[in-house]
């Protein structure tokens, strides 16, 4: 071995051209799933209003649905664990709001304070269990999963003798903390675009001249917000290193003094509360708390995950590529409704999507990381 | 000169199991101290205690002359001593940068908020790698990429970068070809140089011998003797590790090649 300190080439590293360089990135089977779902909608369906405004705002609602999960889902799931609970999660915080709202009268705010605290603490309890006791997260989220849902069932059938609660939008009228999770934003410039004709008004009945689309609702802002703050923790920040390193080795990240314990819980209380503000969001648009809310949800944040090129052993993944996962999920379910497809293909398109997303998303990583 | 660390006496018991009953050890600075035994000889246990992962049940540590007791690794880091463990060193889907600061991560401040310095880990990384004989495609490349060898040496490269006074290497070249065996032996050489202690935990008496200050032998738990160099022969060596007679009757059939 030379002992001079020259930046002599060695033979054996192969150079790699610009644009193979920006195009082997983890985001990349995302990336080109977009590309593609876009693409065969534009397709088959461009003409049936999916890419109107009231279209647009259709299926942006609902991907911005599974990336709100699909941001806690995916940091945990670099930080090496699975949450199984988060479907029972989002039944379990509606109805908590719900409970505390508006059968006991209190008021919204503290109703959703309440909530995030309780969701919180079933996610410390999760991490907790995990770190303390070294089973897989996916048997200690799984008994989560039951145990949340049977309460979500029980407490309502026994306080109310039902399973659906109403009237939270009733009660949450007037509330300085609702509107944070409720409210939709950018009337106005709504209104301008509507008048302006650049999208279309109601011709008829009591809203007549309103635009057909009038605000953005604080779910998508809550995803985009979620997702800017989950690439910028996990890429920029000393604590993103961590979460890379507790999935990646726990052990080898232990020897540094990565405090890995630490870093598991913070990232299941973090999935926790990614399930409460999807929960509370939906509960303030539907008005009602329902106990079969959420059903699946878990699997469907995964499936994401996965699709935005994560390894599901952890310690490797992308937020944006996370969110992109999201976006062709909720793409594809809204894009064969507006296709006038039979809504069981729904699984069949999702299913060849996720295989073919991980086949792609495998061959990237392998070249990236070395992996044989 | 006195040792950097002296450890008189140490033992350990894991429940009824004696894992090391009464070994001493001195290592100085400047000085590569080659650990030898056989598996089961109690090398492990010994580095572990050494590192702050074991706590010794009796027996004495001095650190720079003063008695230490290390609580968990963390404290060993912070007091400098560091440990390169064979397998555990780096993580292979992390890039070599990300690796270089695990745990010791720089960062910089914009508009309040605490972010990692890549600029800064990109360009340390780079030198450091290129101080070390290592072409990096760049700093981003992963640690997978990497051969065992070099990934021994980023590891080395990271102690000494935060400061190691002793460097613990557990069989770092137990894995290894022949080439990145020589690779890391001059990574060895070179740390020694700069006046850092080096222990270097092995089985292999030839990859001892080139680059060996002084010897020590454990064999079930206890110090055989520490000879220095050119006292002793690798034969004798050999013998020593494998307790003399199992060998001698080995060493017929094969001719004297293990």
């Amino acid at each position: 071995m030379a002992d001079t300190p020259q930046a002599a080439l060695d033979e054996r590293v192969k150079d790699i051209s610009p644009i193979r360089k920006a195009l082997i990135r983890p985001e990349l089977g995302g990336i080109i799933g977009t590309v593609a779902v876009f693409t065969f909608f534009a397709l088959l369906a461009g003409s049936s209003g999916m890419f109107n405004a009231q279209g647009i705002m259709n299926w942006t609602t609902v991907s911005a649905q599974f990336m709100i999960i699909a941001v806690g889902a995916c940091l945990l799931m670099i930080a090496g664990e699975f949450d199984l609970s988060v479907g029972s999660m989002i039944g379990f915080a509606g109805m908590m709001v719900a409970i505390f709202g508006v059968t006991l009268g209190f008021p919204m705010w503290m109703a959703i304070l309440i909530t995030f605290a309780i969701c919180l603490a079933c996610g410390w309890l999760n991490g907790y269990i995990v770190v303390k006791t070294g089973l897989p997260s996916f048997i200690v989220t799984l008994a989560t999963l039951f145990i949340l849902r049977g309460f979500t069932i029980f407490i309502p059938q026994t306080v109310e003798r039902k399973t659906i609660i109403g009237g939270i939008r009733e009660a949450a009228e007037g509330d300085w903390l609702a509107p944070l999770f409720g409210a939709k934003i950018l009337g106005g410039l709504f209104q301008w675009f509507g008048d302006i004709g650049l999208i279309a008004v109601f011709e008829r009945g009591n809203r007549a001249g309103q635009p057909v689309v009038d605000g953005v609702p604080m779910l998508i802002v809550w995803a985009i917000v979620l997702i800017v703050f989950g690439h910028l923790l996990l890429t920029r920040t000393k604590f993103g290193n961590w979460i890379f390193a507790a999935g990646g080795d726990a052990q080898a990240a232990r020897y540094v003094g990565v405090p890995v314990n630490q870093v598991k819980i913070l990232m299941f209380m973090f999935t926790a509360f990614c399930a409460t503000v999807f929960a509370v969001c939906q509960v303030m648009e539907f008005g009602s708390a329902g106990a079969d809310r959420g059903l699946l949800k878990e699997f469907e944040a995964i499936i994401a995950v996965v699709i935005g090129g994560a390894l599901l052993t952890g310690g490797y993944g992308s937020v944006i590529g996370a969110a992109l996962g999201a976006l062709i999920f909720g793409v594809v379910q809204q894009g064969l409704f507006f296709a006038n497809v039979e809504s069981s293909l729904f699984r069949v398109f999702l299913g060849v999507i996720l295989l073919l997303a991980v086949i792609l998303n495998t061959y990237i990583r392998r070249i990236i990381t070395g992996e044989r | 000169m006195d040792p950097i660390v002296r450890m008189t006496n140490i033992a350990k018991h894991f429940g009824s199991v004696i894992a090391l009953n009464g070994v001493s050890v001195d290592v100085f600075p400047g000085e590569c101290h080659c650990l030898l035994g056989d598996n089961g000889a109690g090398k492990s246990t010994f580095i572990k205690t050494m590192s702050g992962v074991h706590k010794p049940t009796s027996g004495e540590i001095l650190f720079e002359g003063t008695p230490m007791s290390f609580a968990n690794p963390r404290d060993a880091i912070a007091a400098g001593i560091a440990t390169v463990y064979q397998d555990l060193a780096m993580i292979p889907l992390m890039s070599v940068s990300r690796n270089f600061f695990m745990g010791n991560e720089p960062v910089k401040t914009i508009a309040g908020m605490r972010f990692f310095d890549h600029d800064y880990a990109n360009r340390v990384t780079m030198d450091e790698m290129r101080a070390m004989g290592i072409n990096l495609r760049g700093p981003d490349q992963a640690v997978g990429t990497l051969s065992g060898g070099e990934r021994q040496t980023v590891a080395i490269a990271r102690a000494v970068h935060f400061g190691a006074k002793v460097l613990i290497l557990d069989e770092p070249t137990s894995a290894l070809g022949v080439r990145q065996t020589s690779n890391v032996l001059a990574t060895i050489d070179k740390v020694r140089k700069k006046g850092i202690a080096v222990v270097f935990i092995t089985h292999n008496v030839r990859h001892a011998m080139a680059v060996g200050d002084r010897f020590t032998v454990l064999n079930r738990g206890q110090t055989l003797g520490t000879a220095l160099k050119g006292d002793i022969t690798p034969e004798e060596l050999q013998d020593m590790m494998a307790g003399g007679q199992e060998l001698a009757t080995l060493e017929g059939s094969l001719g004297g090649t293990v």
